[in-house]
């Protein structure tokens, strides 16, 4: 288990959750490769965001081992989880509504901020120009995503697809090295999908992080990843290149029944 | 959406961080300072001398009120750190009130013989106070919304029973007396040491700042009000301030951008507890004496009114609701009740006799019908003005932003519905039966576990 090699960002080695009685999400290992862009996806129930919500450290695995960069991070809380590298989005959005869309992206950075609260008071040199460095980075990133027109203005108001966009910008100023997108998007209309589908695979390239992807919409999956894993009642059914992964008879037979998997 | 962007602010204007303008508030402030020095440099002679009929005809705030409108103001201040700022809802804010002022007590009075000077025992009461706030805080922030509610409010009940009942403690197995009296009990502390300065002047050998010398204690609780303002402001506008602000808007979210929850939140408890900390001790020796019944359980509520009243989260807000709740309490019932009580009571003598009404009626003070007014108060704001009287940007465009003007109304409403068609177009377009954008699907359960 040590042995692990040193190009993966994330290894998880038989994890698993169960609420009660429910197994929820049972033995995974799961790898995903640097700069890669690898999708998780499943039928509804699956167990993806349960997934997510432990290598996150919102749910603690009741077995099983998180490493990441090689370090373990198994049951980490959040925070920690953030500070090792690991960043994300939510399924249903859940940006800071009464917060400008600057102030969003600023708490992402939050971590990357040294000031201590007791210099808030006094504000040295040191602090104002710790400040005005996120600020400005801050204001980069929400270039980055086309925001900067609406920095100003309450997450609440931004139209949705700007919410979603939003969301990313504030999971990447936490500086991580392994963004994890939940359903990005979701919501979306097809003009929007493609352009952030271009989105994801550009952040990967120039910001030289790694996506973890959950998501439905086939054409995003099929368009993007380099591997996909197929998640179903909690196990690991498929795992490959997006080709692999779509002849995989077990994969048609979750998604369109056992009949449709005959025929195929 | 033009609409919209203007309510914000322009460009920067709206961001507050460490370049945000915040135009007027200094102005306000420094009128402030001004009318308070000069209304209190000149209260005596203007009452008895040339405004003599303007002081009988209107209900102009004595000296000693302006005194406690500012001390409320301090603590509304704390309170709003807590409340406005971390959204944690603390009914028992009150306790931290009288760690304040029992400390005070306990280093600056003949009760136990000690007698530091106030300067020094201030600084001693803040640090007992954030320590109250942080043990509390430690078990208990890890519930959220209704549940700290509860706690908060026995911890606020407990505390002045405490106080009343610390009076007779049995030392004896420890080597010392049988009835050890630390609080004083029901009759409370008194005397407590004022705060003295040794400047002579007009006002005799030194400088006291207590009852005996209302102006001088005037001036410096507006000093202190000023300073606690001023941190205030500059905690909001800091990397703090933005943390804790997330927390309220969405706890989990603000764990998953890398804040440590319990820590920001146990500072929010700790800071805003060393405020009421503070104030104790000015409380404790300007009025040189204290009783358990100071700090009864209404005390917490009348602050967390002045914060509806004044606007939840914001500073100036919540400074005027403190001045306005005291100054009717203090100042304007009493006036009012200088008209009124006599009818009524007249009235009630002439009533038939009705059992329990007739006496009631017979007896009304206006002025202890207070909790009545303030229920009212928060019922006509809770219906006409829910962001309070002076509101941040953010909660009043929450609460009125939907039918703000019919310009934004059509803006949002063309996104809200241009949404929903790119929504349904999507959700044609899914290659999956049961995809649920709108996040339906259960498995994101993540609040699920956060109350256990």
């Amino acid at each position: 288990m040590t042995a692990l090699a040193t190009d993966l960002v994330l290894s998880t080695r038989g994890i698993r959750k169960e609420f009660g009685g429910l197994v929820a999400v049972s033995d995974i290992d799961f790898d995903i490769p640097r700069h890669s862009i690898v999708s998780l996806i499943g039928p509804n129930g699956a167990g993806k965001t349960t997934f997510f919500n432990m290598i996150t450290g919102l749910y603690k695995p009741t077995a099983g081992r998180i490493e990441l960069n090689g370090k373990e991070i198994t049951g980490a809380k959040p925070h920690q989880v953030v500070r090792a590298g690991i960043g994300r989005t939510f399924q249903n959005i859940r940006l800071f509504g009464n917060m400008t869309a600057v102030e969003n992206v600023l708490v992402g950075l939050h971590h990357t901020l040294k000031g201590h609260w007791w210099e808030a008071i006094y504000r040295p040199r040191s602090l104002l120009r710790e400040e005005d460095r996120a600020l400005e980075r801050a204001r980069e990133l929400l270039a980055l995503m086309n925001l900067l027109p609406r920095q100003d203005d309450y997450a609440r108001n931004l139209p949705y697809g700007d919410q979603r966009r939003l969301e990313i910008a504030r999971a990447l100023a936490t500086d991580c090295k392994l963004l994890l997108l939940d359903e990005p998007t979701a919501g979306m209309n097809p003009n929007e999908t493609l352009e952030l589908t271009e989105f994801v695979r550009s952040v990967r390239d120039r910001l030289g992080v790694t996506i973890l992807l959950i998501e439905h919409d086939m054409k995003v999956v099929m368009g993007i990843s380099e591997r996909v894993t197929v998640l179903d009642h909690g196990e690991k059914i498929a795992e490959g290149t997006p080709a692999e992964v779509r002849a995989n008879p077990r994969v048609i037979e979750a998604y369109l029944g056992r009949g449709a998997a005959g025929h195929g | 959406m033009t609409a919209i962007s203007s309510t914000a602010g322009g460009p920067t204007a709206r961001f507050r961080g460490m370049l945000a303008d915040r135009d007027g508030q200094l102005r306000i402030v420094l009128v402030l300072i001004v009318a308070t020095i000069v209304y209190g440099a000149f209260y005596n002679d203007l009452r008895q001398g040339a405004l003599r009929p303007l002081f009988e005809a209107l209900p102009m705030p004595s000296v000693n009120v302006l005194i406690v409108m500012f001390y409320y103001a301090i603590l509304a201040l704390g309170l709003n750190i807590v409340v406005g700022f971390a959204g944690l809802l603390d009914l028992g804010y009150v306790a931290f009130y009288v760690f304040g002022a029992y400390t005070t007590a306990f280093l600056a009075s003949p009760l136990h013989g000690i007698s530091i000077p106030w300067w020094f025992v201030v600084i001693a009461a803040v640090g007992v106070a954030a320590l109250a706030g942080v043990l509390l805080g430690a078990p208990t922030l890890r519930l959220r919304g209704d549940y700290l509610a509860i706690v908060t409010l026995g911890f606020g009940e407990i505390m002045p029973v405490l106080a009343r009942n610390l009076d007779n403690i049995d030392l004896s197995a420890f080597g010392g007396p049988k009835d050890f009296n630390l609080t004083g009990g029901n009759i409370g502390v008194n005397p407590i040491d004022a705060p003295v300065l040794p400047i002579p002047g007009p006002w005799g050998d030194e400088l006291v700042f207590s009852n005996r010398n209302p102006v001088a204690a005037l001036y410096l609780i507006l000093a202190l009000m000023l300073l606690v303002f001023a941190i205030c402001v500059r905690l909001r506008d800091s990397r703090l301030g933005r943390a804790w602000m997330a927390i309220r808007e969405d706890e989990t979210a603000a764990a998953s951008m890398g804040i440590d929850t319990v820590s920001t939140k146990l500072l929010a408890f700790g800071l805003g507890a060393s405020f009421s900390g503070f104030t104790g001790a000015f409380f404790g020796a300007y009025s040189t004496a204290i009783f358990p019944e100071s700090f009864n359980f209404a005390v917490s509520i009348s602050i967390l009114i002045m914060i509806i009243l004044g606007g939840m989260g914001s500073l100036r807000g919540v400074v005027l609701g403190a001045f306005v709740i005291r100054y009717v309490n203090d100042a304007l019932l009493p006036y009012l009740g200088g008209f009124v009580d006599e009818p009524v009571r007249a009235v009630g003598a002439a009533l038939p006799e009705i059992p329990i009404l007739k006496d009631r009626i017979e007896a009304f003070t206006l002025t202890s019908y207070n909790y009545l007014l303030y229920g009212v108060i928060l019922a006509v704001m809770m219906i006409k003005r829910p962001e309070g009287l002076l509101p941040v940007a953010a909660r009043k465009a929450e609460l009125h932003g939907e039918g703000v003007a019919t310009e934004a109304t059509f803006g949002t409403s063309g996104e809200v519905a241009q949404a929903a068609t790119d929504f349904e177009a999507a959700e044609g377009h899914l290659a999956t039966p049961e995809s649920r954008p709108d996040g339906t699907d259960g498995t994101d359960g993540t609040d699920r576990g956060d109350r256990a």
